[in-house]
């Protein structure tokens, strides 16, 4: 384990648990942030540019302002001591410690067998070509989705017909 | 001139074989090699931005009719430097003043703003094409990389705004936020074009592809073809005001106010905003420079002689320029008027722009590339500009007083 990879490890967890813990809903969301940059520099450290760009893109930059516009225009964004914590925490905990036994268990029980699979060309441009040849279809369905719903949120947000303008 | 054009590389290679002779362990030579290439970035443009705020504020002092800064030169004598000694002067100002922290901010994230923003725009200078085989980080997707990094800027923004606690910066933040999510899809989509035409997302490559010279002995550069000229035009607008630069200023607009999100800003902290946003103005600009003017390549062969780093900054003031040339004479717009001009007329006319060079580029003269785009450009700029406008075409403008 390289020197990069634990503090990058560090940034990950901490802003994991401070999305939990963090008192205030907007220091919450931006601790969440972290985590996504943290990660984000895990994939740029593991030679794989393309996820830790789009990583970079898509969650630092897009779904992190989207978190923070939709905590700004609720209410009480402001006040303090809104994260109380569920009720339920002793269940919640306790699933959370199963699934890590069991996956920690599954992972200690595999036996690494080294240098067997070559590592995958991810390199832009093969991403690039395969969605361009080989994956066209799914692809273009994904834009259609997307536009779909970006005219849905338009026609949403229009809200019916419009109360026109006051006239001059 | 050969020695010119390598100068920056064989420094850095005279440092690092002197490091190796010194005895540094072979281990440690990658990051000594990374610090030297970081370095310089962190000494000219920082540089860059001190005299362009001195030049900025002549320039802007000449167009409003008066001196600008005049005065500061070297202290003790009577070299004034034509007042170019103006920006040492800022900088210990800056670096003296009381850092005033509201009583209310969140004193944490209050803190944080300003290193979150300045931090991505310097990793957008990594990829950066300087000069020939200039480029501190060599990736293939550079491109990606850049507008991935320089996109978290609006994290920066909100939290400059929110931590504040006050309702000017926290109106500064929304707009800028907004501002600059509506104005990075022209920015990429004008950029695009330009990968669509060279088939790569590497900026090196790009500009590679510009440096060659034709028949003439003119340069192939982006911006000479129909379609690049309009994405150089549409990539310079969503620039200004992805930087908040005016007439796109609307996020520290100080008639409304105050100062924007960094209203709560003082002493250091402010002058890193101010640094942030300059900082972030030049790696826009030098990545339209690197995309559609030929990075660092010379307009003409004969030219080549002049070294590609000087080539790359000669551009780069050449912008600057405009851009405080820009400031001087535009009135800044309403926000109404900056969205719908966002989404009305900069993302249909990108989006046309793609669909020209999916169809030009393939003709094989230039000349008849003209000839085919032009007309269409020239309608759908016309017929959008009419859109924007309501469908009401202005009356001449008449002076009652002033004539």
């Amino acid at each position: 384990m390289s020197t990069g990879f634990i503090i990058l490890a560090l940034i990950t967890i901490a802003g994991a648990i401070g999305a939990m813990n963090c008192g205030r809903l907007v220091h919450c969301a931006l601790s969440l942030v972290a985590s996504f940059a943290g990660l984000a520099g895990i994939y740029l450290q593991l030679n794989v540019w393309f996820v830790g760009v789009a990583q970079i893109l898509v969650y630092v930059g897009a779904v992190a302002i989207l978190i923070v516009v939709a905590l700004l225009v609720t209410r009480n964004a402001e006040s303090d001591r809104q994260n109380e914590g569920s009720k339920g925490w002793i269940a919640g905990g306790s699933v959370a410690l199963l699934v890590f036994i069991l996956l920690a268990g599954a992972l200690s029980n595999t036996a690494v067998t080294g240098a067997a699979t070559l590592a995958p060309d991810s390199s832009v441009e093969t991403i690039g070509r395969r969605m361009m040849t080989l994956y066209v279809i799914p692809l273009e369905a994904l834009a259609l989705l997307l536009t779909a719903a970006l005219l849905g949120a338009v026609v949403i947000a229009l809200g019916g017909p419009k109360p026109g303008r006051a006239s001059k | 001139m050969n020695w010119l054009e390598t100068l920056p590389l064989t420094i850095k290679a005279t440092l690092l074989s002197a490091a190796a002779a010194a005895g540094l362990p072979e281990a440690l030579m990658p990051y000594l090699s990374a610090v030297l290439s970081i370095s310089p970035i962190l000494m000219v443009f920082p540089l860059l931005f001190a005299l362009t705020t001195v030049c900025e504020r002549k320039g802007l002092g000449r167009i409003q009719n008066r001196y600008g800064p005049n005065r500061v030169g070297i202290p003790f004598t009577n070299i004034r430097l034509a007042g170019f000694g103006q920006f040492i002067a800022d900088g210990i100002k800056s670096l003296t003043k009381e850092d005033v922290v509201p009583h209310k901010a969140d004193k944490l994230l209050h803190f944080l703003a300003p290193i979150v923003l300045l931090v991505p725009v310097l990793l957008t200078f990594s990829v950066l094409p300087i000069g020939k085989g200039m480029v501190p980080l060599e990736l293939d997707a550079g491109l990606l990389f850049f507008f991935a990094v320089g996109g978290t800027a609006e994290l920066a923004v909100f939290m400059a705004g929110w931590s504040s606690r006050n309702k000017y910066s926290l109106l500064g933040a929304m707009r800028g936020i907004a501002q600059m999510i509506s104005y990075e899809m022209p920015l990429i989509l004008s950029a695009l074009v330009v990968v669509m035409a060279a088939g790569t997302l590497s900026p090196m490559e790009i500009v590679n592809q510009q440096a060659v010279y034709g028949k003439l002995g003119i340069a192939q550069w982006n911006v000479f073809s129909p379609w690049g000229l309009l994405g150089f035009v549409l990539f310079f607008i969503a620039a200004l005001a992805e930087s908040n630069r005016s007439p796109f200023d609307l996020p520290e607009g100080e008639s409304e106010l105050v100062a924007g999100y960094f209203t709560e800003y003082s002493g250091f902290k402010f002058a890193l905003f101010f640094m942030a946003e300059y900082m972030g103005m030049f790696a826009a600009m030098g990545m339209g420079i690197s995309l559609f003017l030929g990075g660092w390549s010379a307009p003409l062969k004969f030219l080549t002689f002049i070294p590609s780093w000087m080539w790359f900054f000669g551009k780069l003031i050449l912008m600057i320029f405009l851009v405080i040339w820009i400031r001087g004479t535009m009135p800044r717009m309403r926000m109404d008027q900056l969205m719908a001009f966002a989404w009305k007329f900069m993302l249909p006319l990108a989006l046309m722009n793609f669909l020209l060079v999916g169809a030009i580029s393939f003709m094989p003269s230039m000349l008849g590339q003209w000839l085919a785009a032009v007309p269409i450009i020239i309608f759908a700029w016309c017929g959008l500009a009419r859109g924007l406008g309501g469908g009401r075409i202005p009356a001449p403008r008449v002076y009652r007083f002033a004539e």
